[in-house]
This record gives C-alpha cells, sequence and structure tokens, in this order.
C-alpha cells in the first residue's frame, strides 16, 4: 500500500503536494514522545503524531518515515509544511483521533498483506 | 554489508550544536547515518548509532549552553564524543534512571525530555562513560563496536 492509498482509504487530506505519495507504507507507529519514536519506530512507517513543531522532521528524517499523520485536524504552521516539502517528507491529516487513525491503518495493512 | 570495516576509514565528523537547536540533532544523525551506509555497514549498526548520535546530541540542546558532538570512525567500532558547557549532571546514576529528567515543561510539551535519552545510548552502546561537573558541563563518550554485531544480525 502507498502513502497515496492510505491517504484515500482513510480520507485524509495530502498537506505536502505530490511528495512521496508512492512510497510503500510498511509499518506504523503512535507517539509523541520523540525518544520513544527514535527507539522504537519501525521500517517505512507512518508516524501518528500531535507533536506539529519543525524538529520532529528531524527524526522523521532520521528514521526515513514514509508519511507523518496528523490526527483531528489540528492546525499546522505554514513553516512546517514547508520545511516537510524540503526535506522531502509527506505530511497528512485527518478528523479521526490518534487512536481511530491508528485501528485504521493497522487493518488496512492487514488486509493489504491479506492476512486479515 | 559488512560487520567491520577492512580499511581504515580515518573519518571524524564533528558538529556545533547551540542552546535549544533542536533540529540540529537529527541532522546529526541523518548525516552519520548516510557516511556510514556509504561505508556499507549493517542497517542494525547504523539505527544503533543513530539512536545514540540523536540523544546525545539532543541531550547538549537542552541542556547545554553550547557544545559540539564528535565522531570518530575506526575500523572496528565507532566513538561518538559529546563535549558541552552547560547545566551538568548532579547525580549521573539517577539521570540514566529510564523517565527521570529534569528538562522543562515547555521541552517535555515538544515530546523531548522524556526522560529516556541517556537509557537509549546504553542500551544502543558497547561502552559508555559520562563525566560532569554541575554548572561547568558535560562531556559523554559512547562506543559501538563493529564486530559484536554479527551474531545478532546472522539470527534475525
Amino acid at each position: 500500500m502507498t502513502v497515496k492509498e492510505l491517504a484515500g482509504t482513510l480520507g485524509l487530506e495530502i498537506l505536502t503536494g505530490d511528495i512521496n505519495l508512492d512510497r510503500q507504507v510498511g509499518s506504523g507507529y503512535t507517539s509523541d514522545l520523540l525518544s520513544d519514536v527514535i527507539a522504537n519506530i519501525g521500517d517505512d512507517a507512518v508516524w501518528i503524531t500531535i507533536q506539529r513543531h519543525v524538529n520532529i522532521l528531524g527524526v522523521a528524517k532520521l528514521k526515513d518515515v514514509s508519511a507523518i499523520i496528523i490526527p483531528r485536524n489540528l492546525g499546522l504552521e505554514e513553516a512546517f509544511l514547508n520545511k516537510a516539502k524540503e526535506e522531502g517528507i509527506a505530511v497528512l491529516r485527518g478528523a479521526q483521533s490518534a487512536f481511530e487513525l491508528s485501528a485504521s491503518t493497522y487493518n488496512e495493512m492487514k488486509r493489504g498483506r491479506g492476512v486479515a | 554489508m559488512v560487520d567491520s570495516l577492512t580499511y581504515t576509514p580515518k573519518i571524524t565528523l564533528e558538529f556545533e550544536i547551540g542552546e535549544k537547536d533542536f533540529f540540529i540533532a537529527g541532522e546529526c544523525a541523518s548525516r552519520v547515518k548516510k557516511t556510514l551506509q556509504q561505508l556499507g555497514l549493517k542497517q542494525d549498526v547504523i539505527k544503533r548509532i543513530a539512536i545514540i548520535i540523536y540523544e546525545a546530541a539532543m541531550n547538549v540542546a537542552i541542556h547545554a549552553t553550547s557544545g559540539r558532538l564528535i565522531v570518530h570512525v575506526d575500523p572496528d567500532a565507532i566513538t561518538i564524543l559529546t563535549q558541552d558547557i552547560g547545566a551538568g549532571i548532579e547525580d549521573i546514576d539517577l539521570a540514566m534512571k529510564e523517565g527521570y529528567s529534569t528538562a522543562t515543561y515547555e521541552i517535555r510539551e515538544m515530546g523531548f525530555g522524556a526522560g529516556m535519552g541517556l537509557s537509549n545510548i546504553k542500551q544502543c552502546s558497547d561502552g559508555l562513560s559520562i563525566e560532569s561537573k554541575v554548572g561547568v558541563g558535560t562531556n559523554l563518550e559512547a562506543k559501538v563496536f563493529f564486530r559484536n554485531e554479527k551474531k545478532a544480525v546472522e539470527d534475525t
């Protein structure tokens, strides 16, 4: 499943244009503690977080995330989105809570793999 | 992918870290990661090294007024050093405990300062030493040996 497919299925808003949309989504992680993310996020992961300051992009870049997903339609600053584009990181946003986004993403992944 | 290098790369990378310069931590780790990937080191080792660098650089950005991060790459090991001028650590054993943090509320609210930094560094390194003087600053040295990874990687 690609970032674009996930965004389509979950009805997520794509805030960074065409950036990274064809990237595969291989796993997911939900956390707002950066040390936790650094230590535990998997490969090709979507990262669900309410953190929205530019410094999280350093973590996203280092862990080479597939996309960042922001829950509850939380507001984002222009500077954050510009930096994300500059670093080549896709940022998506949904109306759902982090819990709901995690569950839906997980189910989609499972379905995509044919295990469900 | 190799578990130790067959030549002496003579690589030293150095980064200046300013007070509250949080973005640089990710930058340092990303740049070292890229260099190590070019050297062909195993992904598992690179991941551990990147965590150490990120956490060590974040500690400098959060707790010091200025500092630097130095990375030495040798054929069989990598050494990560941070040297800073700043608050220092009063009780190193306590600081090593997961969850213990002296970071301010503002910093924690950003998702930093969760008290996981030093324990993450310890878990990822093969050797760690910290010297600190309150009100003066902290020196940290972490080592990762490449050969130690061989079995762990083969098992996966």
